[in-house]
């Protein structure tokens, strides 16, 4: 093979000389688990209380967030990122959009990101909530309601701890899509970990090395997310269900 | 807040349309492809041979495990080398396609194994023993007995699987191709109506998947009793 390997291109310093290559691949790798975990958190908290409402009796609630869920999940995430970046900014008042505009454009770019891929993989959490809750016995919400429990007590008491427990394994692989998904961000010029590949091999032209760096990073989070979620999984399982003591 | 302005969408269906062509023949090779290769992943994981198993396990969770972006630009630097090497194609020549094509087709087998993993091991034992029993060799076995019902217990789950690589091809945008996306984006920044038809590529995108979620789940409903 013609190709020159160089895998010590990542020790040698770059053109403005501040850092190493490697300090561009750590930098972007700091901000894909930032925006990751960042949008997970947000995607949990909307997530939630997407699903809830999905299955409490008042037909608006729950036909609201089933309208949610229909939109984000059907329309390519590329498209709604650019929605946020570029068309929001415009549809704001004139006073607030410009104001936005003015503002440091990594930081644009990183809430754009940021709102889009929350938003997004709310709507997935969503639709995991949903299933989670509906899988209990019916009897679970109704002994709730008479024992006396007001209807957001039986939410927080007795199905979501229940749910969410159950709905681990499907929320992990989740919980992986946001990581796989922040690539996209590099669409809109976020210098995350696969916009740092590109920028290494522009700089560098060693593209499989920074290619195979980074490619190994992504399957190292995903290991120890997998791994972590394993743990979780085990600390949180119910006695007497699949998986269960 | 400008008002909005939508003259430049009627003249830019015939390149729009163009761009649809190029999505859906990437989501239709990928579907052919995923589902073939997909199928022969899945048997091969599900095969009694180990180290046949393991290397389909590893194929697949390596390409789980990458960002779709990440595969794309991949593939985008292997094929045109390749190409070049082999079939001797000139390096000018455009290779964006091809190499959308093969990282497509090749990441999407990894998604559709694990469906029709599943599906596989959805039919009972007991109907793979009865073709064993009746003298049927493996090949014949899986073709006629258990494939037959495992694709009609999948057939929801591998049509969302192509809704979602539908949305997905809009990913060819990092290596410049102009799939239907693309041309919005292209037309937007020409005319300076990016607003526009981002929002009209959204709406595009958004009934036609929704649609298509709509059939799927009648399909679901009908084959479920």
């Amino acid at each position: 093979m013609s190709y020159n390997w160089n895998w010590d291109i990542f020790l040698s310093p770059t053109p403005s000389g501040e850092s190493t290559y490697l300090g561009w691949l750590l930098n972007g790798l700091q901000w894909t688990l930032t925006l990751s975990l960042g949008a997970w958190i947000m995607a949990l908290v909307l997530g939630i209380g997407l699903g809830v409402l999905r299955t409490v009796p008042n037909r608006l609630l729950a036909g609201s967030a089933a309208a949610y869920v229909e939109v984000f999940r059907n329309v390519p995430l590329l498209v709604q990122l650019f929605i946020w970046y570029f068309v929001l900014p415009e549809l704001l008042p004139t006073t607030l959009g410009d104001a936005l505009k003015q503002t440091d454009p990594l930081a644009q770019q990183f809430f754009a990101a940021l709102l889009c891929l929350g938003c997004f993989t709310a709507a997935r959490v969503c639709e995991q909530v949903r299933a989670g809750i509906a899988s209990l016995p019916r009897g679970q919400r109704n002994a709730g309601l008479a024992l006396g429990l007001t209807l957001p007590q039986t939410y927080r008491y007795v199905l979501l701890p229940m749910a969410l427990r159950l709905i681990l394994p499907p929320l992990t692989s989740e919980f992986l899509n946001v990581f796989k998904n922040s690539a996209v961000a590099s669409t809109i010029g976020l210098i995350e970990l696969s916009r740092q590949s590109q920028q290494l091999v522009d700089y560098t032209a060693q593209a499989y090395e920074a290619f195979i760096a980074v490619t190994v990073l992504y399957v190292l989070i995903n290991v120890l997310v997998m791994f972590g979620m394993r743990v979780l999984e085990r600390r949180t399982r119910v006695p007497g269900y699949i998986g269960g003591k | 807040m400008d008002t909005f302005d939508w003259t430049s969408i009627p003249g830019a269906l015939p390149i729009l349309a163009d761009g649809m062509l190029i999505t859906l023949e990437i989501t239709a090779t990928a579907m052919l492809v995923g589902i073939l290769w997909g199928t022969v992943l899945a048997l091969a994981r599900l095969s009694g041979n180990r180290p046949l198993a393991w290397l389909a396990a590893a194929y697949v969770n390596l390409f789980r495990a990458v960002p779709l972006v990440m595969v794309i630009l991949w593939f985008y630097l292997i094929v045109p080398t390749l190409l070049q090497r082999w079939l001797g194609v000139s390096q000018s020549s455009d290779i964006r396609m091809i190499s959308a094509l093969v990282a497509f087709a090749l990441f999407e087998s990894a998604y559709y194994a694990e469906i029709i993993r599943a599906g596989v091991q959805s039919v009972p034992k007991g109907q793979v023993d009865a073709a064993f029993a009746l003298g049927m060799p493996y090949p014949l076995t899986m073709r006629l007995v258990v494939l037959p019902q495992a694709f009609r217990n999948m057939l929801p789950l591998l049509l969302t699987q192509a809704i979602i690589l539908f949305q997905d091809t809009s990913l060819v945008y990092v290596i410049g191709l102009a799939d239907f996306f693309g041309a919005a984006y292209k037309v937007g920044d020409r005319d300076g109506r990016l607003v526009e038809l981002l929002l009209f590529a959204g709406a595009v995108y958004f009934i036609l998947c929704f649609g298509a979620s709509l059939l799927v789940r009648q399909l679901q409903k009908k084959y479920s009793t």
